[in-house]
C-alpha cells in the first residue's frame, strides 16, 4: 500500500482515538470540577485535565488565568489547540479525505458526518447544553467510526494501519491520565473508605469510561492501587496499558503477516508487551510508579516514530 | 436559435413520438404530475447524498457542486448508436493516426493537407516527444468526443476532447440513480448497460503496459490531489479500478522507471492514467514550477519504461483550428469519408474567411482555438452590439486565435423542469477507449441539457443539467 496512504490512515485512526479521550477526559473533569470544594471541586481540576490532554503549556501561553469557561473553549472549539475536539475531527476528516478510495462508504460518512455536524458548533463555545451536545457528538463519532470500520472494512494492511495509530494514542492517553494522577494512586495507609479522593479516581475512571468495569473486575469499593492495576495491567480492560500493547502487537503481527517482515517496531513492541504481561501492580509501586509511567510514555513515544520509518510514511 | 425550430428528440405536441421515445412519452402522460416531481425531488436527495460523500469539497460551496440532474432519460436507438459508433471509432484512429504522424514522420504535412506552422507552432506541440512512439502507438487512450444533433439523421462533432476528459463518473452514477428510481422503466424498455466502464477502462489501460513490463503491469490514477474540482471523478475511478490513486509525491523515477512509495518499499509502476495536465507532469521537462508532478517522468516514459494516458502532447488534436480540418485528417488516415461530420468552421487565420466572419458576427460563434469550457466566445446571437465590436477588434489583431461556426439548433429532449415536461437543449459526450487491441465504446455516454428555456449553453457552471443516456436494444 501506499506509505502516505498508510500515514493517512494511521492518523486518521490517532485523531479519532484523541477526539474521543478528549471528550471523555472534559466529561469526567466537569463532574469533578463541579462538587463542593469539600469533596475536591476545584478550579484545579482543569489544570489535570490540560495535563492530561499535553496541552497545558499551550494554555498558559495563550489565557493568563485558569479558568473553567476558558480551559473548556479550548479543549472543545479551539481552532488552533491540536488536542481540541474541533482540531482532532477535523484533521481525522483531512486524513480520511486524502484517501477516500482506502475507506468503505459507511466509514466516509462516519467521519464526514461528525465534521459536517462539527461546523454546526462554530468555534467559539456558546452555552452548557451546546457543550453537552457536542460531547455526545464526539462521542457517538468514534462509535460510528468503530462501528463502520469493524462491519465494513476489509481486514487489509489499511485496517491494520488504522487500528494501529488508534492503538498507539490510546496509550499514551491513558498514560498520561495517570501520570498526572499518579500520586492520588499511591498505596497509603488510610482507612479505606471515606477518603475525600475517592471522586479524584472516579474521574479517571470515567474518563477511560471504566467505572462500571472496576466494579465487575475487583467487586470491591474503589481503591488507588487497584484503579492502577485496572489501567496498567489488566488485559480485558481496553484502555490500559497492558490491553493497548498487546493490540500493538497483534496489530504488526497482521501488517508483518502480509509482507513477510518484521522490523524495529516490532521487536519494540514485543518487549514492550511482554514487559507489561509479567508484572504486579506491587512491584510496579515499589520500583516507582512516576517512573514507571514516564518510561511507558517514553517508549511508546519511540514506539510511533519507529513505525513512521519503518513504514516511510 | 429559438426551441421551437430545433428538432426534437422525441416529438413535440399530438403528433406520434419517434419510436425510441413511444414508451416514454407514455409513462410521462400516464404518470400524474406530482409523481414525476417527487421523483425528481428524491433523485436531488440522493444526489446531495452521495453529494455529500462526493464532498471532497465538503465546505460552504458544497450544495454549488452540485450538477442538477434530470430524471428523464435521453433515448438513443440501437441504429442510431451503431452509426455513431462507428462514426466515433472512425475519428479516433484518425486522432491517433494524426497525433502518431506530426511526432514521427509528418506524412500529412509534406502532403500540404494543413498548413506546417499550424501544428509546429502550435504552444499545443509538445516538442519533448517528437520521434517518440508511446507503448501501442496509442496517444489517446480516453477520448470524449462531443456530439451534437440538429435532425434525425445529422449528428455533428462539436469538439475532440483528447487530453484528459472528465464527466464519466457522472454517467455512471446517474445511471445507478435512475436504477433505483426507477425500476418501472427498466421493466419496459431493454437498456445497454453501462457499468462494465470500469472493466473496460482496466482491461484498455493494460494492454498498454510497456513491452518490457515485468509481469502483470501495475496501474496508477494520477490526480493533482484533493483541491481539484475532479477529485471526486479520480478517487471514483481509482477505486472502481481497484488501483492506487496517487499524487506527484507518492511517485519518483530512479535509473528512468517509475516508482510509487509503499510501506514495503518501492514498487514499479507500468502505467499512470494521468489526470493531472501535460504542463505540470514534469517539472524537469514542462512548467519548472509544478508540485503536482514527478521529476523525471518524462525520461522514464521516453526511455519505453512507461504507459501515459493520454500521452502527453495530445493536445495538438484537440486544438480548434486542427479541428477544422478533422474531415481531411479522416480522409487523409483512413482512407474513408467521415461518418461524423464537422461543424462548418470558418478559420479567421485565412483572410477571406475574416472577411466573412466580421460581416457576420451576429449569426455566428467565435471561439479561441485553444479555449475550453466556455471560456473567451463570442454567441453572436446573444450578444450586445458593444460585445460584438470588442470581439470585431480581437478578431482584427489577432486572427489566428479564432475559428468561428453557425449557430447550431441543438436538438432538444423531453426534461422536467418546474413548469411541468418541456423540450431543452442536449448535447452527447459518449467515452472512445482506445487500447492496444482497437478502440471500444460503452454504450451510452453523458448527456448535457440546458435547464434554462432556449439556453444553448449545456456547461455546468451555466445552469447546466445532466441526464442518464440510454441506448435501446430492442
Amino acid at each position: 500500500m501506499l506509505s502516505r496512504t498508510a500515514g493517512n490512515l494511521f492518523w486518521l485512526g490517532r485523531y479519532i482515538e484523541r477526539a474521543d479521550f478528549v471528550s471523555r477526559l472534559t466529561d469526567a473533569t466537569l463532574r469533578l470540577a463541579a462538587l463542593p470544594s469539600s469533596y475536591g471541586g476545584d478550579v484545579g481540576a482543569w489544570s489535570g485535565a490540560l495535563t492530561a490532554a499535553g496541552v497545558n503549556v499551550a494554555y498558559a501561553e495563550r489565557y493568563p488565568l485558569l479558568e473553567e469557561a476558558t480551559a473548556l473553549q479550548f479543549l472543545s472549539l479551539d481552532p488552533d489547540n491540536p488536542s481540541s475536539m474541533r482540531w482532532c475531527l477535523e484533521k481525522a476528516r483531512n486524513n480520511a479525505r486524502a484517501v477516500r478510495t482506502a475507506l468503505t462508504i459507511e466509514t466516509w460518512e462516519a467521519i464526514n458526518g461528525a465534521w459536517l455536524d462539527l461546523q454546526r458548533f462554530g468555534t467559539r463555545l456558546d452555552s452548557r447544553p451546546t457543550l453537552n451536545r457536542l460531547l455526545e457528538a464526539v462521542k457517538a463519532a468514534a462509535l460510528a467510526f468503530d462501528g463502520a470500520t469493524h462491519r465494513s472494512m476489509l481486514r487489509d494492511d489499511g485496517y491494520w494501519f488504522m487500528r494501529l495509530g488508534a492503538a498507539i494514542e490510546r496509550a499514551d492517553n491513558t498514560a498520561r491520565l495517570l501520570d498526572v494522577k499518579y500520586h492520588l494512586l499511591l498505596p497509603r495507609d488510610e482507612p479505606v473508605g471515606g477518603s475525600l479522593d475517592y471522586f479524584q479516581w472516579t474521574t479517571i475512571l470515567r474518563t477511560v469510561s471504566a467505572l462500571t468495569a472496576y466494579r465487575h473486575v475487583y467487586r470491591d469499593g474503589v481503591k488507588p492501587w487497584l484503579v492502577a492495576d485496572l489501567l496498567i495491567l489488566n488485559r480485558s480492560m481496553p484502555r490500559s496499558l497492558a490491553a493497548c500493547a498487546s493490540d500493538i502487537v497483534r496489530y504488526l503481527d497482521r501488517l508483518a503477516e502480509a509482507s513477510g517482515r518484521r522490523g524495529a517496531a516490532h521487536r519494540l513492541a514485543v518487549t514492550a508487551a511482554n514487559r507489561l504481561a509479567g508484572a504486579r501492580i506491587e512491584s510496579i509501586f515499589a520500583a516507582g510508579l512516576h517512573e514507571f509511567i514516564t518510561d511507558f510514555t517514553a517508549e511508546n513515544n519511540r514506539l510511533g516514530s519507529t513505525i513512521t520509518e519503518q513504514y516511510l510514511f | 436559435m429559438q426551441a421551437s425550430s430545433a428538432f426534437d428528440e422525441m416529438g413535440i405536441g399530438d403528433a406520434a413520438p419517434r419510436d425510441a421515445y413511444a414508451r416514454i412519452k407514455r409513462w410521462l402522460d400516464e404518470a400524474p404530475p406530482e409523481y414525476l416531481q417527487t421523483r425528481r425531488a428524491q433523485a436531488e436527495l440522493f444526489f446531495r447524498r452521495i453529494g455529500i460523500t462526493f464532498a471532497v469539497y465538503g465546505d460552504a460551496q458544497a450544495d454549488e457542486r452540485l450538477i442538477p440532474f434530470d430524471i428523464i432519460p435521453r433515448v438513443i436507438s440501437r441504429a442510431e448508436w451503431t452509426r455513431l459508433e462507428k462514426g466515433l471509432v472512425q475519428r479516433v484512429a484518425a486522432l491517433n493516426a494524426f497525433l502518431a504522424d506530426v511526432y514521427g514522420r509528418r506524412e500529412i504535412l509534406r502532403a500540404g493537407l494543413l498548413p506546417e506552422e499550424l501544428v509546429l507552432r502550435n504552444p499545443q506541440f509538445c516538442l519533448p516527444v517528437i520521434g517518440h512512439q508511446p507503448p501501442h502507438g496509442v496517444y489517446t487512450h480516453i477520448a470524449g468526443i462531443d456530439i451534437v444533433r440538429t435532425g434525425p439523421d445529422d449528428f455533428y462533432v462539436l469538439e475532440d476532447n483528447a487530453r484528459t476528459p472528465s464527466g464519466v463518473s457522472y454517467m455512471l452514477e446517474n445511471r445507478e440513480v435512475m436504477l433505483r428510481l426507477l425500476p418501472e422503466l427498466f421493466d419496459r424498455h431493454r437498456v445497454a448497460p453501462v457499468d462494465d466502464y470500469p472493466e473496460t477502462l482496466l482491461a484498455t489501460l493494460r494492454s498498454v503496459a510497456p513491452p518490457n513490463c515485468p509481469g502483470e503491469p501495475t496501474i496508477v490514477v494520477l490526480t493533482p490531489g484533493f483541491h481539484n474540482s475532479a477529485y471526486y471523478e479520480h478517487s471514483f475511478l481509482a477505486d472502481k479500478l481497484g488501483v492506487e490513486l496517487v499524487e506527484g509525491s507518492d511517485l519518483f523515477v530512479r535509473g528512468d522507471v517509475l516508482f510509487m512509495r509503499t510501506t514495503e518499499g518501492p514498487k514499479r509502476v507500468d502505467v499512470v492514467y494521468r489526470r493531472v495536465d501535460d504542463a505540470f507532469i514534469d517539472p524537469l521537462v514542462f512548467n519548472p514550477a509544478s508540485v503536482l508532478g514527478v521529476p523525471g517522468l518524462m525520461s522514464a516514459y521516453a526511455a519505453g519504461n512507461l504507459a501515459i494516458a493520454n500521452a502527453p502532447g495530445t493536445g495538438i488534436a484537440d486544438d480548434k483550428a486542427i479541428y477544422s480540418y478533422m474531415p481531411e485528417i479522416v480522409r487523409f488516415y483512413t482512407g474513408e469519408e467521415p461518418i461524423l461530420a464537422n461543424v462548418p468552421t470558418w478559420r479567421c487565420r485565412e483572410p477571406d474567411s475574416l472577411g466573412h466572419v466580421l460581416a457576420n458576427l451576429k449569426e455566428l460563434v467565435v471561439k479561441e482555438v485553444d479555449g475550453s469550457g466556455g471560456y473567451g466566445m463570442l454567441v453572436g446571437p446573444h450578444a450586445s452590439r458593444a460585445q460584438i465590436d470588442e470581439f470585431a477588434a480581437k478578431l482584427k489583431a489577432t486572427p489566428d486565435k479564432f475559428i468561428a461556426q453557425p449557430t447550431l439548433a441543438l436538438s432538444t429532449c423531453p426534461t422536467l423542469v418546474d413548469e411541468g415536461v418541456a423540450p431543452r437543449h442536449v448535447d452527447l459526450r459518449p467515452f472512445v477507449l482506445t487500447g492496444a487491441r482497437g478502440s471500444r465504446i460503452v454504450p451510452g455516454g453523458l448527456t448535457r441539457v440546458a435547464l434554462q428555456a432556449g439556453s444553448l449553453v449545456v456547461n455546468s457552471s451555466q445552469g447546466g443539467g445532466t441526464k442518464d443516456t440510454w441506448v435501446l436494444d430492442d
